[in-house]
Formats: structure tokens, C-alpha cells, sequence
């Protein structure tokens, strides 16, 4: 079974990188840009084939681990 | 005072503040992160600066899970003293031990330079020998110093004066060029509620004999040298 969880900043928390990356994106001439936020992806593969245990276990994952709850947001989803 | 300093994959200023502590007066101990207990009779946990497990994940993210972090989280809810300087700042915020976190620089840049910071207070055992509202001169050294928190944890921390230092211009004044990292109210360090954890970013233990270019470091390990 594969799961991706993916962890993006909380609105309000200031991203230098994203703004960054959007500066580039601008000046490369990629048009329509209005924004951009840098988060992250795991993807990760799960030894068992229970959808719900392994999707509140990635959740523990990400409140002990994967993620900084003061500034960030996680979603577990379970891809089958 | 008994000190322990903690040593993680990658952390690479123990030695050094191993050297400040003992020439304040401490008795000093290294600890290793494996370990599941602090050694005996510890009054003084630091965790020091460097770049623990190359800075994966988030700064500091990974150290704070490791097993002597379980005995360091007893130890300051004990009122154990804890002092976490740069990547040790950051560890002690994902550990739970500060509040707010520390995130990429506001201009994105490592910044590695000299830096005047103000002394909030000197009625702690940290920074007894200084003067209130004192300059002094230390080193900064970070990519991730960028000190955020919620608006209602600022108020707190604010409130209840657990801001230790401050980024200023050699004047004190807090003017915007003298923010070298984009922190909320140009915050270098802040304290526990029970002014017993302190962590900040730059590296008091850099500075603490003029043949090197400066002392102001100095007081700080003779303070917490006194203390205990």
C-alpha cells in the first residue's frame, strides 16, 4: 500500500523561499503567476493493507515528526 | 554547577563551549544522544551549536527526537537549567522545550558575522553579569535563524519579558538593517517561562578572551559558572 503526505506552511507563515521561487518564475517569463508556496511530499510505502490504521499512524507520523504543527499543515492520503 | 553537553550527528561546537564552560568555572561533561540518561548530578544541560543530521527535514527536527531528549525534557520540567545556542535553539523549539520555531533567514542568505545584540535582563542566572539593557559584541553564524511564533505567543513572551536578547546596532538601537535574519521584533534569544531554558542563536562561547577578538561572551559562562 503507498500513502503521500504532503506538508505545506500555514497561511500567515511567511515563505522566503516561495517568494523567492515566484520571483524566478516571474523573470523566467512564465506568465500567470500570482503566487507560489514551497512545501513537501512524502511518499511513503506501508507494509500492511488497512487503509484506516495506516492513515491514523501517518497522522501520529506527522504530528511527532513530519511536520512543525506551530507553522505547518499536513494531509495523509492513502493511494491504495 | 555540572554541566552536560550534548553531542549529535553533526554538531560541531562542543568543544568550544565546552572551553567556555570550564573557563567559567563549570565541571564539564559530554554527553552522547543515544544515551537515555543525563549524567549524574547534571545541573546545566547545553545543546550546542552545529548542523544535526545536516539539518534534514527541518533544522534541528531529527535531534529533538533522539532518546537523551526524553531525559532533557525531564530535566527542565525538574527547573533544570538548559542552555541551546544556534542549531541547539532550534532543537530546543522542536523539542517543545522553547515556544515558536526557527525558520530560513528572511533574505535567504547564511549569514556569518559579527553582531551587536541587547540584554533584555540581567536578573537571570544566564546573564547576571552584564548590565541591563548592556550591547554587547558576539558572532552569528546561521541559514535558519528567523524567529517566528503565533501573535498570542509573541504577546506572551513579550509579557512575561522571556525575551533574553535582541539584534541591534551598536548604538542599541533595533533599526531594520540590524535585523540580520528578519525575527520577530528582532528576537536573538528568549527564555522558558520559568527563565530556566534559554536559547538564542548567536555563539556567546565564540567570544570569550580578547586574543581572539572579544570577551563579551565571557559573562555568560561565569554567570551560569556561579550558579549552583
Amino acid at each position: 500500500m503507498k500513502a503521500r503526505v504532503t506538508v505545506t506552511l500555514k497561511n500567515g507563515v511567511l515563505d522566503p523561499q516561495g517568494k523567492a521561487i515566484e520571483g524566478a518564475l516571474v523573470s523566467l517569463g512564465i506568465p500567470g503567476i500570482a503566487s507560489v508556496r514551497q512545501g513537501k511530499i512524502f511518499d511513503i510505502e506501508l507494509a500492511g493493507h488497512d487503509a484506516k490504521a495506516a492513515e491514523a499512524a501517518l497522522a501520529a507520523a506527522c504530528e511527532k515528526l513530519l511536520a512543525n504543527t506551530v507553522i505547518e499543515n499536513y494531509r495523509v492520503e492513502i493511494l491504495g | 554547577m555540572r554541566a552536560a553537553v550534548i553531542t549529535f550527528p553533526g554538531t560541531n561546537r562542543d568543544g568550544d563551549v565546552s572551553r567556555a564552560l570550564g573557563a567559567g568555572g563549570a565541571d564539564v561533561s559530554p554527553c552522547w544522544h543515544a544515551d537515555h540518561a543525563l549524567p549524574a548530578g547534571t545541573d546545566l544541560v547545553v545543546l550546542p551549536g552545529g548542523f544535526s543530521y545536516g539539518d534534514y527535514l527541518r533544522t534541528g527536527a531529527i535531534a529533538a527526537r533522539a532518546n537523551i531528549m526524553d531525559a532533557v525534557r525531564a530535566h527542565a520540567a525538574r527547573g533544570g537549567l538548559v542552555l541551546a545556542i544556534c542549531n541547539g535553539f532550534q532543537i530546543a523549539c522542536e523539542a517543545g522545550l522553547l515556544p515558536g520555531v526557527l525558520v530560513r533567514n528572511a533574505n535567504l542568505r547564511f549569514v556569518c558575522r559579527r553582531q551587536t545584540l541587547k540584554v533584555e535582563r540581567t536578573d537571570t542566572l544566564f546573564t547576571g553579569g552584564y548590565r541591563r539593557g548592556q550591547v554587547i559584541d558576539v558572532c552569528i553564524a546561521h541559514g535558519e535563524g528567523n524567529y517566528i511564533c503565533d501573535a498570542g505567543t509573541l504577546a506572551r513572551i513579550e509579557g512575561e519579558g522571556q525575551v533574553a536578547f535582541r539584534y541591534c546596532d551598536a548604538a542599541g538601537a533595533l533599526t531594520p538593517d540590524a535585523n540580520p535574519n528578519g525575527s520577530l521584533n528582532h528576537i536573538a534569544g528568549i527564555y522558558s517561562a520559568n527563565l530556566r531554558v534559554l536559547g538564542m542563536m548567536p555563539h556567546p562561547e565564540n567570544l570569550i578572551e580578547q586574543l581572539t577578538g572579544g570577551a563579551d561572551g565571557k559573562p555568560l559562562f561565569e554567570s551560569l559558572g556561579r550558579a549552583a
